[in-house]
């Protein structure tokens, strides 16, 4: 009990709303709990985190951004970032394009919808890039296009694989056409690094569509995917619009595409590092003649 | 002249479609069916034709001429089977080193159930992929409506020319003012916004020349484009594989390189 007259009374509102303010702080985080968009069980977030955030009810992936993913493929410390300081430029002069890029940085913290650069995964040496949910749904203009093309082009250069984990709402229409060029800017560094015999592994996460499916994501060696995943060229609401009928359900998920024979594997979060370290392995026997060793 | 005019010029109904491309610049043009996967796409025509005296390739959006025939071609919009066939082609006309003509006219690749089922993406990915390394040369003209992926599914050539009237887009005009805008009436500012005529798409190196058009009669634009196609196959025929392919791929590899900020 607090004895009267311990605390002065506020003075003046200004005090008062202070007063209030501090007691409406608690040392709680804000998100101490998340709610499961699939079975709608709620979960502790600290659960989440040691969980690969899936849902230990249900299996269902949270999305996460390029950081976390990053995270928990790479091993630790071993990841240089190439090229962070590329941002876009509003060349069409397309209205509202530079505040959208301004609040996707904010919201972001990335300077554009992709990370690229090289670390070691098991050991072993890889180029890598994580696309960027968070960043304008990581749609692809020409910094994007620009970083894969750059990391394909070091990849083949350093005779290294690429592992690439895709999420993207498709070419980015604020760059008009100099966007949709990106797909086949992309598409010719994986071409080159194709041929030069190094492997390239594309995990395909909630959502990949567009642009990006019609161009890199799709061209890899080895097409792994995340449960549930969306992976569409046209999303269900276009489709839903052209044809004017329901889609059935789980149309365009990734267990469809396995079913159509357009991915190789489902791989849940928490078993991909394992099965990427795993598949480089077994494509890490030296060519004949090759010094470079791993791949 | 405004974007949307152009828009709407270059989907009018009575513009010449690929087939009358065909017709006119080519001589004993074969019709070649089907992707040996699962079907014949009728919205994109493939064979072998003579270009003066030189055998080429020639591949064609065809978008129909009346309502039945724009039933049956799909308003012109492909199938994966219909990149799947030009694919072959190419590859055909590689192995027998001929030349590669595209002519791209749609309003982008079908978005349905099948189209998605059998891997519409993976067709248009492939067809990036495959053509930039062509070891024949490869023009591609944009002769009509020019939309997206599936136009640039044809598009990945040694130089993409552009009719006069023909527009080409990331997304349509009406797509980019309901996403963006949310609201349909935009779509004239949409179009301008977008900058997807020839002149702008000139200016942004997007493509290499313009043929200029008198959009009710095209005999000059076909006597044009058999004697600059001709030229131009010439002048390629020259040139290694891996010249004809370097400079391809240095051609898509300089968008976006120099304007952004370091």
């Amino acid at each position: 009990m607090i004895s009267k007259g311990l605390f002065k009374k506020p003075k003046n509102e200004l005090e008062d709303h202070h007063w209030v303010k501090r007691q409406s702080d608690p040392a709680i985080p804000s998100e101490l709990c998340r709610s499961c968009p699939s079975c709608k069980q709620l979960s502790f977030t600290s659960d989440l985190d040691n969980n690969f955030h899936i849902c230990p009810k249900c299996g269902y992936h949270f999305r996460i951004n390029g950081r976390q993913r990053l995270n928990m493929i790479i091993d630790p410390g071993s990841f240089t970032e190439h090229h962070q300081n590329l941002i876009s430029t509003n060349r069409l002069e397309f209205p509202g394009y530079e505040e959208k890029l301004e609040q996707a940085t904010l919201f972001s913290h990335e300077n554009e919808g992709v990370i690229t650069g090289i670390g070691k995964i098991g050991g072993y040496d890889v180029a890598l890039f994580v696309m960027e949910v968070t960043f304008m749904m990581g749609s692809m203009g020409q910094v994007v296009g620009e970083k894969i093309t750059l990391l394909f082009e070091y990849a083949t250069e350093h005779h290294l694989p690429v592992i690439g984990f895709t999420v993207s709402g498709g070419a980015r229409m604020q760059e008009g056409l100099l966007a949709l060029m990106q797909m086949a800017k992309t598409s010719g560094g994986v071409k080159r690094h194709s041929d030069a015999g190094l492997l390239y592994i594309a995990v395909l996460t909630d959502p990949t569509t567009g642009g990006v499916t019609a161009s890199f994501a799709m061209e890899a060696d080895i097409t792994l995917a995340e449960p549930e995943a969306l992976i569409a060229f046209a999303g269900p609401r276009v489709i839903e619009q052209t044809i004017r009928q329901r889609l059935p359900k789980g149309f365009q998920r990734a267990e469809f595409l396995l079913e159509k024979g357009f991915v190789d594997g489902i791989v849940p979060r928490n078993l991909q590092k394992d099965t990427l370290i795993r598949l480089l392995s077994l494509h890490s026997i030296p060519k004949g003649g090759d010094d470079h060793g791993s791949l | 002249m405004e974007a949307y005019k152009r828009v709407a010029l270059a989907r009018k109904k009575t513009r010449p479609t690929g087939q009358d491309f065909i017709n006119n610049i080519f001589t004993d043009f074969i019709e070649l069916h089907g992707d040996r996967y699962f079907g014949d796409d009728p919205a994109v025509i493939t064979g072998i034709g003579y270009l003066l005296d030189m055998p080429v390739t020639i591949i064609a959006q065809e978008r129909g001429k009346n309502t039945k025939s724009r039933i049956k071609r799909n308003f012109g919009s492909s199938h994966p089977e219909g990149y799947r066939k030009a694919l072959r082609q190419m590859h055909l006309a590689e192995k027998f080193n001929r030349p590669i003509v595209c002519f791209i006219d749609t309003s982008g690749a079908f978005c349905g159930i099948g189209a998605e089922e059998r891997g519409q993406g993976h067709a248009i990915a492939q067809n990036l992929m495959e053509m930039m390394s062509l070891k024949v040369p490869v023009i591609s003209i944009i002769i009509g409506e020019g939309g997206s992926g599936g136009a640039l599914a044809l598009g990945v050539a040694d130089e993409v020319w552009m009719l006069e009237n023909a527009i080409y887009s990331v997304i349509s005009p009406e797509g980019c003012a309901s996403i963006l805008w949310k609201d349909p009436s935009k779509t004239k500012e949409a179009a301008n916004c977008l900058k997807l005529t020839a002149q702008d798409l000139l200016e942004l190196e997007v493509i290499d020349e313009i043929i200029s058009e008198n959009h009710r009669d095209f005999k000059n634009v076909y006597r044009e484009l058999k004697l600059n196609l001709y030229k131009r196959f010439r002048k390629s025929q020259i040139l290694s594989p891996e010249i004809l392919t370097q400079t391809r791929y240095n051609r898509f590899r300089k968008f976006g390189a120099l304007d952004i900020t370091k």
